[in-house]
């Protein structure tokens, strides 16, 4: 296996971590909360969003475990109810919604463009605290009886009919909005007017790009959840009447404004998972990524078209059959960017020299699940087939493929490629290409049968179901069980590596960004001075070439 | 095997026999959407592969291995626009395939017998034009289109008959329709598919379709003696509605008598069609839909009558076709007021679902 890897590691026996390093710099817990650094931020984000991916992982496995029997036995309906609620509101707007963006896009994207830290650091650690306020509300809510409303929060269900905390968890999921606005705002900001001399448009990154389009979503569609919050509050609690229709109002307005928003949060989710892929594509097959504009462009034309097709949640709830093509076909043709990914992906392979260490795995899980996940996409989009297929299972496989299958393979696909990076450290290889391939097969078995069942009619959100659905969720829960060992094992050897780890140096993968140009952990400043940006993106023959010539100048300094 | 581990053994037999990757087809338009669902899982097929052996035949010929050295490649404007317009053209096909097919799901042909349902946390109420009450049931005759006209007394629901392929959506304060014609008798899974609150998962029923000799006897034994628009009409007399709607030139309300379907001017200047959803508003909020050139005086009856009541009363009015009957209804004031026997009394917003109502023990 020696010579199928990229890995090139310092001498063990003399290589140390740099003294100076980001982490290093100051000490004490408040030099940490007070911080003004992306790189701790991001730090702070990781551990934070991994706590909560940790508890709405264990709501999964109750959920899991439950639907193991035809009868709801294990917990009651309203338990199961708040327990789907919840993992719902914490895997979208604590998890996905922040992963890639707000850890790996605050520690990169200053790096990646040559700058000293984000725009605005100050509002930076604010949206931290914003998260973690809306976290901790939600923890509240968890702790103070939960909610039922499910995460999508249908009026009149939510402002009418039920009496748990559905105020406290609309002002959670408002105040976590404000962060994810800031975050959206200081990467608009700092890819604008903070790129490095040389660093053009089309030089950028394409994980750069990804998220400049994650961010317009977030900045434009996130006010507008925020809105329909508000407006649930109040018809909660003074009964304004928006949505009530006795009083005129139309409930249906309330999913045209939550739809607003939570459709493109799907691309908020992705985009930057989509960023992660091209990167780790290109290094490991040493090769530009093909057709690097169109990956680009196909970014920004998810964006753009993500805004104009929320109406598909809403096929068959009686509104006009006219609207309903127009919508149908911007979803269609919001499918196509996705697909020109794919295949510039896979053709970034052709003619590459690829080696398959954990990233590159995850990576190919990725390309493979949300291609499922995407022309599943493309069964929902199609009108006739998504009035049988809507609000059944067919909808969770689907979702979980592109968000699972997808976001969270890229998520796990960057993790491993930069905690070199961030740590100084490597992880651990074979055990982590293990944990590759047991995500790759639990999830298939969690999921897939979710398929067949969304088919056969099995309704989502249903605590108990009919006997003959048994088999199909057996399969289910078994794979989760299996996906459960997949994403535990990371979470133990990485925090292993953290003391024991093979030390990394600044480049172990040989790769061309700028972050992998400077020592890891990198200075607080990133850069001893900024560089000047000659080349572009993925350029493997210059970074040959810099090699050669630092290789050349030790050889002379040393003669 | 079976010795080793009969539980195992018992699991996988009944995989084995049990086995189906798609719902039985029970309706006319269940095969024509099977038609297209398949017709896209083999694209998926198609596609998937196409990835997966780029990936895997990629990996293997240009493995670092095989091929040291990558050759740098820009791109390639002819593969990148093959790739673009093939999907996209699948996808148009799919476009227009799929909406063929909503539009005839949503479009009750006009020879449609119309079935109302109601939904209210957690039941389904059908009520078929002879007067017949279901809950959680369907009745329904093979070879004749059946509309469902529905609506939600409380919170969403969804309707959905997976055997039919047919689903919609039953909201509060508006009529929504759907309509299917069964094909083969049996009885098949109605589920409520939007989350609706605790029992959601118990808002399940069963469809019934019957010959149309069975379902003969079966409208013969279940008819409760009173039509809906004979219960509309005790309504319309017990709420006093004939004392302005008599159908008199001096009448305080306009004539109901051919008012269904036909072109209403309001008050407003507005033109309007006075179809089931008008008139459902212009019972309930009916300062809204004021015809022209009468005075605003009717009272609201939200809260007054339930949705099945308003039914009955929109079944009676589109009855009407002649002063003659308005006249008639006139001199039955002296009858009962409506009783529902079946209907649940209205829920009052905010009430706390009943935590263990309906919960299945083990």
């Amino acid at each position: 296996m020696s010579s199928a890897t990229i890995v090139s590691l310092p001498d063990q026996s003399t290589a140390r971590i740099p003294k100076t390093n980001f982490i290093t710099k100051e000490n004490g817990l408040l030099s940490w909360l007070l911080t003004g650094d992306h790189k701790r931020i991001a730090i702070l984000y990781l551990i934070s969003i991994t706590f909560f991916f940790a508890i709405g992982g264990s709501l999964a496995g109750l959920i899991r475990l439950e639907l193991l029997t035809p009868q709801s036995d294990l917990m009651a309906t309203d338990t199961y109810n708040k327990v789907f609620t919840m993992h719902g509101v914490i895997m979208i707007f604590l998890f996905l919604v922040p992963s890639v963006p707000a850890t790996l896009g605050n520690f990169l994207i200053p790096i990646m463009i040559g700058a000293k830290d984000l725009a605005l650091p100050k509002v930076n650690l604010l949206s931290w605290y914003l998260y973690i306020a809306g976290g901790t509300l939600v923890l509240y809510t968890m702790m103070t009886g939960g909610v039922d409303t499910g995460w999508t929060f249908t009026t009149p269900l939510s402002t009418h009919y039920v009496n748990t905390n559905v105020l406290s968890t609309g002002l959670a999921i408002f105040i976590a909005g404000f962060s994810s606005i800031f975050t959206g705002l200081n990467f608009i900001v700092t890819i604008h007017k903070m790129r490095a001399p040389g660093m053009t448009w089309f030089r950028l990154p394409l994980f750069v790009w990804s998220n400049y389009a994650a961010s317009i979503l977030m900045v434009l569609g996130t006010p507008v959840l925020a809105i329909a919050i508000v407006l649930v509050a109040l018809e909660r609690t003074v009964g304004i009447g928006v949505f009530d229709p006795t009083k005129g109002g139309d409930p249906l307005l309330f999913q045209h404004l939550f739809w607003f928003y939570s459709h493109p949060a799907v691309y908020i989710m992705i985009l930057p998972g989509m960023g992660v892929i091209s990167e780790v594509i290109s290094t490991f097959s040493r090769k530009r990524v093909f057709g690097y504009t169109a990956v680009a462009f196909s970014s920004v034309a998810i964006a753009v078209f993500g805004f104009f097709v929320w109406e598909h949640h809403m096929f068959i709830m009686g509104v006009s059959n006219y609207s309903t093509l127009v919508f149908s076909l911007l979803t269609m043709l919001v499918a196509v960017p996705s697909a020109i990914k794919i295949f510039n992906w896979s053709f970034t392979l052709y003619k590459g020299s690829i080696t398959f260490e954990t990233p590159m795995l995850y990576a190919f899980g990725f390309m493979g699940l949300f291609t499922i996940g995407g022309l599943t996409g493309v069964f929902l989009a199609a009108t006739g087939t998504d009035i049988h297929l809507t609000e059944t299972y067919f909808i969770v496989a689907h979702f979980h493929f592109v968000m699972v299958g997808g976001m969270l393979m890229a998520f796990l696909s960057g993790i491993h490629f930069w905690w070199p990076k961030m740590t100084g450290r490597m992880y651990p290889e074979k055990i982590s290409q293990l944990a590759a391939v047991v995500t790759f097969i639990g999830f298939n078995l969690t999921f897939f049968p979710q398929f067949i069942l969304g088919e056969l009619g099995m309704p989502r959100r249903y605590a108990s179901y009919p006997e003959e659905f048994q088999i199909l969720n057996v399969f289910s829960t078994a794979g989760a069980t299996v996906l459960g060992v997949g994403y535990l094992l990371p979470i133990l050897y990485l925090t292993w590596s953290l003391k024991y780890g093979e030390i990394a140096g600044s480049n172990p993968w040989q790769a061309t960004g700028l972050e992998w140009q400077i020592q890891s952990p990198p200075l607080t400043e990133n850069f001893a001075e900024i560089p000047i940006v000659d080349h572009d993106a993925y350029d493997y023959e210059w970074l040959e070439k810099m090699e050669l010539a630092k290789k050349q100048q030790e050889v002379s300094s040393v003669g | 095997m079976d010795h080793i581990s009969p539980v195992l053994w018992q699991f996988l037999v009944k995989w084995m026999t049990n086995f189906a990757l798609f719902p039985p087809e029970a309706s006319k338009i269940a095969p024509q959407m099977d038609a297209l669902y398949f017709f896209m899982v083999l694209v998926s097929l198609v596609g998937l592969t196409l990835v997966g052996l780029l990936i895997v035949g990629f990996s293997i010929l240009y493995s670092k291995k095989r091929h040291p050295v990558a050759v740098q490649i820009e791109g390639s404007t002819l593969l990148e626009a093959t790739w673009t317009i093939i999907p996209l053209g699948l996808f148009l096909i799919m476009f227009v395939w799929g909406s063929l097919i909503y539009f005839r799901i949503y479009t009750p042909p006009a020879n449609a017998m119309n079935i109302y349902v109601v939904g209210k946390q957690w039941m389904w109420k059908a009520e078929h034009p002879g007067g017949q009450h279901e809950i959680d049931a369907l009745h329904v005759p093979t070879g004749q289109p059946i509309q469902l006209t529905l609506i939600s007394q409380d919170v969403f629901h969804s309707f959905s008959i997976p055997a039919f392929r047919v689903k919609r959506e039953a909201i509060p304060g508006r009529y929504t329709s759907v309509w299917f014609e069964a094909t083969e008798p049996g009885q098949y899974h109605l589920f409520c598919t939007q989350y609706c609150g605790t029992d959601h998962s118990h808002m399940i029923g069963t469809i019934t379709v019957l010959t149309p000799e069975d379902y003969k006897k079966w409208l013969a034994e279940s008819t409760s003696g009173m039509s809906l628009a004979q219960n509309g009409e005790r309504l319309f007399a017990s709420l006093s509605c004939n004392a302005c709607h008599n159908g008199r030139p001096d009448a305080r309300g306009p004539s109901l008598a051919n008012v269904y379907n036909s072109k209403l001017r309001l008050a407003n200047g507005q033109e309007t069609i006075a179809d089931e959803a008008y008139l459902r508003d212009a019972i309930l909020n009916p300062s809204e839909h004021v015809t022209q050139g009468y005075a605003p005086i009717m009272p609201t009856y939200q809260g007054q009558v339930s949705e099945d009541g308003v039914i009955s009363l929109v079944e009676y009015i589109k009855t009407l076709n002649s002063n003659y009957r308005v006249e008639q209804t006139l001199n039955t004031t002296g009858l009962l007021p409506e009783s529902e026997p079946t209907s649940k009394s209205p829920s009052t917003p905010k009430a706390a679902p009943p935590a263990a109502k309906g919960t299945v023990t083990p």
